[in-house]
C-alpha cells in the first residue's frame, strides 16, 4: 500500500521543530507500524536524509518503550497496545497518516519523535519500591495469606510499563493513571504498608513538581493504556493520600 | 497543619473541587424542591420562599456560604483549566479525544462557562431585584409577592429558552461532574454502578425539572 506521512521532525530540544511529508510505496498489511518506519527511514538514508528518531526497544509490547502519537491516538488506531503491535492492516492503501510525538510539558523532545520520560522515573524514585530484603532470604510465598481479589488488583496494577500513553492522551496531560499505579501494586500488599504513607506523599509531590496536570476523571488514560490499568487506581491512590495526610 | 496541606497538592485542589461541587449540588436540590412547589400551591411557595428571604440564618450565615461556594467553584475550575493546559504545552495537531472519552467529560470548563452566564442572569433577574427591594428601598414585606414575581420572569419565551438551554448545560456539567467527585474523593470502585445510576438520575431529574418549571409557568400565564 502507498501512504502519505505527516511525520513531526524536530533537530534537538532547542530547536522549534514542524512537519515534514514523506510519501511511502510498497507497505505491506503484515508490517508493524514501526516496520514501516524503518523502511522509511532506510529510503531516507539511501536518500541522504537524517533518518527520523523515534523509541523503540522490545517490539513485543512489554516494554513500554515505543511511544507515538498517531491520527490523534496514543499509539494509533486500537485500543489496548503499544505502537510496535500496532499493523499496518489498521490503514488503506493512500491513507494520510499524522505522526507526533508524546507532547506534554513534562516530557520534553530530544529529537523528532523521542521525549524524555525520566520524569516517571523520578516519581518511582521517590517511593516506588519497598525496603524489605527479597534476596537470599526469600520467604515461601504462603507464608503471608493475601486475598485473590488483593493479589489480582496488586498483579493488574503492576503490569504497567510506564510508556506515558496515559499522559499523553489525557486531555490535561496528567500522570495520575501511572503514579495510581504504581502505589496500588504496593498498597494492596503487606509488603508495601511499611512505607505507604511516605510512598504516595513522596510520589504524589515528585508528579506535582514534574508539572503534570491534573486529572480530571475522563477515563481516556485507561482506554489507551496498553495494559488496561483501571481509573479506579486513582481513586483509591487519593484515598492513600488523604489517610497519609490525615 | 497536614491537613492544609492537603489542599497544596495537585489531588487536594481537585478535593476542594469536589467537595464545592457537591456542595452546590445539594444546595441545587433544596432549591428545585422549593421551586417545584409553585407548580401545585401558590401559597405553599410563598411561605418557603418568605421564609428562605427573611430567615435571618438562611439570608446571613448560609447565602454568604453559598456566594462564597459558587464563586470558589468558578475561579477554581478556570484556575485549574489554565494549570491543565500548560501542563500540555504544544497542542496536537490531530488529536481524536472523542475516540476515548467522551464530549462532556471533556468540557466541563465550556459547559460550566455556560451555566456561569446563566447564573449572572438568574442574580440579575431574582437575586438583584431581592436585594433592591429589602436592602436598598427598604419595602415593606409582602409575603405574597414571590409566586408573582416568578410567573412575572417566565411570560416572556425568549428568557424561558434561554433558562432551557442553560439547564441542559447544567445536566451535561453534572452527568460527569457528579460521579467524578465521587472518585476524587476516593470512593471505592465497588460503590461506581449505584453513583453512576444516582448520577443519571440527579443530572436528568433535577435539571429537566427546573425546565418543566419555567415552561410551565410561561405556558400557563
Amino acid at each position: 500500500m502507498k501512504l502519505n506521512l505527516k511525520i513531526w521532525r524536530q533537530k534537538n530540544s532547542e530547536s522549534k521543530g514542524g512537519f515534514e511529508n514523506y510519501v511511502i510505496d510498497n507497505i505491506t498489511p503484515d508490517m508493524s507500524f514501526l516496520e514501516m518506519m524503518d523502511v522509511l527511514n532506510q529510503k531516507l538514508i539511501y536518500e541522504n536524509i537524517d533518518p527520523i528518531s523515534f523509541d523503540h526497544d522490545c517490539r513485543e509490547g512489554i516494554c513500554g518503550s515505543c511511544s507515538l502519537f498517531i491520527n490523534g491516538r496514543a499509539h494509533g488506531p486500537d485500543k489496548g497496545i503499544t505502537t510496535c503491535q500496532l499493523h499496518m492492516r489498521k490503514f488503506k492503501d493512500g491513507d494520510s497518516i499524522v505522526i507526533e510525538p508524546f507532547r506534554a510539558k513534562s516530557f520534553p523532545i530530544i529529537k523528532d519523535l523521542v521525549v524524555d520520560r525520566s520524569a516517571f522515573d523520578r516519581i518511582q524514585h521517590s517511593g516506588g519500591y519497598i525496603s524489605i530484603n527479597t534476596s537470599g532470604n526469600t520467604q515461601d510465598a504462603n507464608t503471608t495469606p493475601i486475598r485473590k481479589e488483593d493479589a489480582d488488583n496488586a498483579f493488574d496494577a503492576a503490569t504497567c510499563i510506564g510508556c506515558g500513553a496515559c499522559v499523553a492522551t489525557c486531555k490535561n496531560a496528567s500522570a495520575m493513571l501511572y503514579v495510581s499505579a504504581k502505589v496500588s501494586q504496593f498498597s494492596y500488599l503487606p509488603q508495601g504498608k511499611v512505607e505507604a504513607k511516605e510512598r504516595v506523599l513522596n510520589m504524589v509531590k515528585q508528579m506535582d513538581d514534574e508539572g503534570f496536570g491534573n486529572c480530571t476523571n475522563t477515563g481516556a488514560c485507561e482506554v489507551e493504556c496498553p495494559k488496561g490499568i483501571s481509573i479506579k487506581n486513582i481513586a483509591r491512590m487519593n484515598r492513600e493520600f488523604y489517610k497519609a495526610k490525615i | 497543619m497536614s491537613l492544609i496541606s492537603i489542599f497544596k497538592s495537585s489531588i487536594g485542589k481537585k478535593l476542594l473541587m469536589a467537595l464545592s461541587g457537591i456542595f452546590l449540588v445539594v444546595f441545587l436540590t433544596q432549591h428545585f424542591l422549593i421551586n417545584i412547589t409553585s407548580v401545585f400551591s401558590e401559597e405553599i411557595f410563598n411561605f418557603l420562599s418568605h421564609f428562605m428571604g427573611n430567615n435571618p440564618i438562611v439570608q446571613f450565615i448560609l447565602q454568604p456560604i453559598l456566594i462564597f461556594g459558587v464563586i470558589f467553584h468558578f475561579v477554581m475550575g478556570f484556575y485549574l483549566e489554565i494549570i491543565n493546559r500548560k501542563s500540555r504545552g504544544a497542542n496536537y495537531t490531530r488529536y481524536a479525544g472523542g475516540d476515548n472519552a467522551p464530549w462532556i467529560s471533556r468540557n466541563m470548563i465550556f459547559s460550566g462557562g455556560v451555566v456561569l452566564l446563566f447564573l449572572i442572569l438568574h442574580f440579575y433577574d431574582f437575586w438583584v431585584p431581592e436585594m433592591n427591594y429589602k436592602y436598598i428601598e427598604f419595602l415593606p414585606e409582602d409575603p405574597n409577592r414571590y409566586y408573582e414575581e416568578l410567573i412575572h420572569k417566565f411570560e416572556s419565551p425568549i428568557r424561558t429558552l434561554i433558562y432551557s438551554v442553560s439547564f441542559i448545560f447544567l445536566a451535561l456539567h453534572l452527568l460527569h461532574g457528579f460521579s467524578s467527585s465521587f472518585k476524587t474523593i476516593g470512593v471505592d470502585s465497588k460503590y461506581y454502578k449505584p453513583i453512576k445510576s444516582l448520577t443519571f438520575i440527579f443530572s436528568i431529574l433535577i435539571p429537566f425539572g427546573f425546565i418543566f418549571i419555567a415552561v410551565f409557568h410561561n405556558l400557563m400565564h
